[in-house]
């Protein structure tokens, strides 16, 4: 029984001890569900969703298509947030402390909406996929641009100090000494960021955004099959965010190190 | 080397770190500069090393003016060997790789010829057992003996040392003031700002006490230590020499 219990968290765990309790865990929920499904008493008619199945398909991927977009540009957002909070002229950087704030003190279903049917409409941007991507890199950008912010706020000066006795430029100095270290101490928070991003994309539903769960919301409409169209919906998320998950945890493990 | 300081003068805020120090040290090999907190050694030294531009005054190093522009300082700089206090290595970079990134991004030399470098010099230097580690996982000795080896790496005019003992212990002070010792009894000129009055004595053969931003007394060490005339410098070298 020892070999099942960590004095320390963060200490190694044995092989067996790891297969064998991730199995009873397995067992134990596997036990819950079944019960829960089996007093159900549920007609369970899955030829109906098989016909949609590439309407399913179609939504995965423009969920997996608009997260994607929505990392890039959030990071780009958040990069120039992080350097407009470190400015030295004084609108620039409350302009991003307001939109900092802003962003964080509100839900993203309500920053959707008023994007959508305020913003966007005064501008006259009709294409709701853009929008969508929009909202979402907004929404992001504020979080990552607290972490870029912190994360370059850690590089202490007196290594600035030593790139600039040893003769490194401006330039040589962010790319050898602060982006290195940026980006090791931002990879896994960035996964992190982007399993976030692919669960509060279903938001954009609410705008018809025809992705993963509009179209799961469909078909349940179309075949009133409720469970046969959430539990895929489901499944299809964990599949897109638990690869992730544990690759930030690689990460956090082979890039960390001590300053 | 030889330095000139023509009424070179530096403020902070209002506060006036150097005051129109005007002076010519004559040759010297290695160059001590000892003086009270907040006297004005570390501003001293931070200009000669190109890290700090004063508001006024000119500086000669071997009779060469130091153009305070940016774009010579920084080739004035790629010069130099600096060595501060502490934290001088990059954390995410092993001590070799600390090593390896001036010589061959400042300095053009080719990665293999990089690598050789190192390797002579930590197996000189007994650093070779530490080459792959960073810097968290060495002691701050080991850590400061690093430092040294990237400076001498890069064949410098001379060395600049900021009091780079004052962050260690005892024992790891010795082994790092060997170190310096051992670079001077080489030939290699140095300048250094340092506590420790008896390192200073034996290491220097010219040097400088500063106070309250002048520069109060300068001489042969050997003098300067044995009979120091300024009243600050004999209640200075009697309070240091008192524990
Ligand atoms: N970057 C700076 N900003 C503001 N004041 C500074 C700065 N650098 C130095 N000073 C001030 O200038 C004066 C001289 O500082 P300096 O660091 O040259 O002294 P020091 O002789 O090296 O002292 P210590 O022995 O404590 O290192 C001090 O009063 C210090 O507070
Ligand atoms: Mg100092």
């Amino acid at each position: 029984m020892d070999s099942f219990v960590t004095q320390k968290l963060g200490r190694p765990v044995g092989l067996a001890a790891m297969i064998f309790s991730w199995g009873l865990v397995a067992l134990l929920s596997t036990a819950l569900f079944s019960f829960a499904f089996s007093q159900l008493h549920y007609g369970w008619n899955w030829e109906a969703i098989w016909q949609y199945r590439n309407k399913f398909l179609q939504g995965w991927l423009m969920t997996l298509a608009i997260s994607a977009a929505s990392l890039l540009v959030s990071l780009i957002i958040g990069l120039l947030a992080a350097l407009a909070r470190r400015s030295a002229f004084l609108p620039v950087r409350y302009s991003a402390v307001l939109y900092v704030e802003i962003v964080r003190g509100t839900p993203l279903l309500v920053q959707i909406l008023i994007l959508f049917y305020v913003v966007a409409n005064a501008f006259g941007m009709e294409n709701r996929y853009l929008v969508g991507v929009l909202a979402l890199s907004l929404f992001a950008g504020a979080y990552l641009a607290e972490m870029i912010r912190s994360g370059i706020e850690s590089i202490r000066d007196s290594q600035l100090e030593s790139a600039r006795a040893i003769g490194l430029t401006r330039g040589q100095t962010y790319h050898y000494v602060i982006f290195p270290q940026l980006v090791r101490q931002l990879a896994p928070p960035l996964t992190g960021q982007f399993a976030s991003i692919i669960k509060d994309s279903s938001l954009l539903s609410i705008i018809a955004v025809s992705e993963f769960t509009l179209n799961a919301q469909e078909v349940n409409a179309f075949t009133y099959s409720t469970l046969e169209s959430y539990l895929p919906l489901a499944l299809g998320y964990l599949l897109l965010t638990l690869p992730i998950s544990l690759l930030s945890r690689v990460m956090e493990r082979r890039f960390h190190f001590a300053t | 080397m030889r330095l000139e300081f023509g009424a070179i003068s530096k403020q902070f805020g209002n506060h006036q770190a150097l005051c129109d120090v005007s002076l010519s040290v004559p040759e010297f090999q290695s160059l001590a500069i000892i003086g009270p907190s907040g006297g004005g050694k570390t501003t001293l030294l931070r200009i000669i090393a190109g890290l700090e531009i004063p508001e006024s005054g000119h500086l000669s190093i071997d009779g060469q003016r130091v153009n305070f522009s940016e774009e010579f300082l920084l080739s004035h700089r790629r010069s130099i060997g600096t060595v501060f206090q502490a934290y001088n290595l990059f954390p995410h970079l092993t001590a070799r790789e600390n090593v390896i990134l001036p010589l061959v991004k400042v300095h053009g030399r080719s990665t293999d010829e990089a690598h050789a470098v190192v390797e002579a010099l930590f197996e000189r230097f007994e650093l070779s057992r530490h080459a792959d580690q960073r810097p968290a996982e060495l002691s701050g000795g080991q850590q400061q003996r690093v430092a040294i080896v990237r400076a001498i790496a890069i064949k410098p005019r001379f060395l600049i040392f900021d009091e780079p003992t004052s962050a260690l212990d005892p024992e790891m002070t010795a082994e790092v003031l060997d170190f310096i010792a051992e670079l001077r009894g080489e030939g290699r000129d140095l300048i250094i700002v340092t506590h420790n009055m008896g390192f200073a004595r034996e290491v220097s053969d010219h040097c400088l006490f500063i106070a309250e931003g002048h520069v109060l007394e300068e001489g042969r060490s050997a003098e300067l230590f044995s009979k120091p005339q300024h009243p600050q410098l004999v209640n200075f070298l009697a309070k240091v020499l008192r524990y």
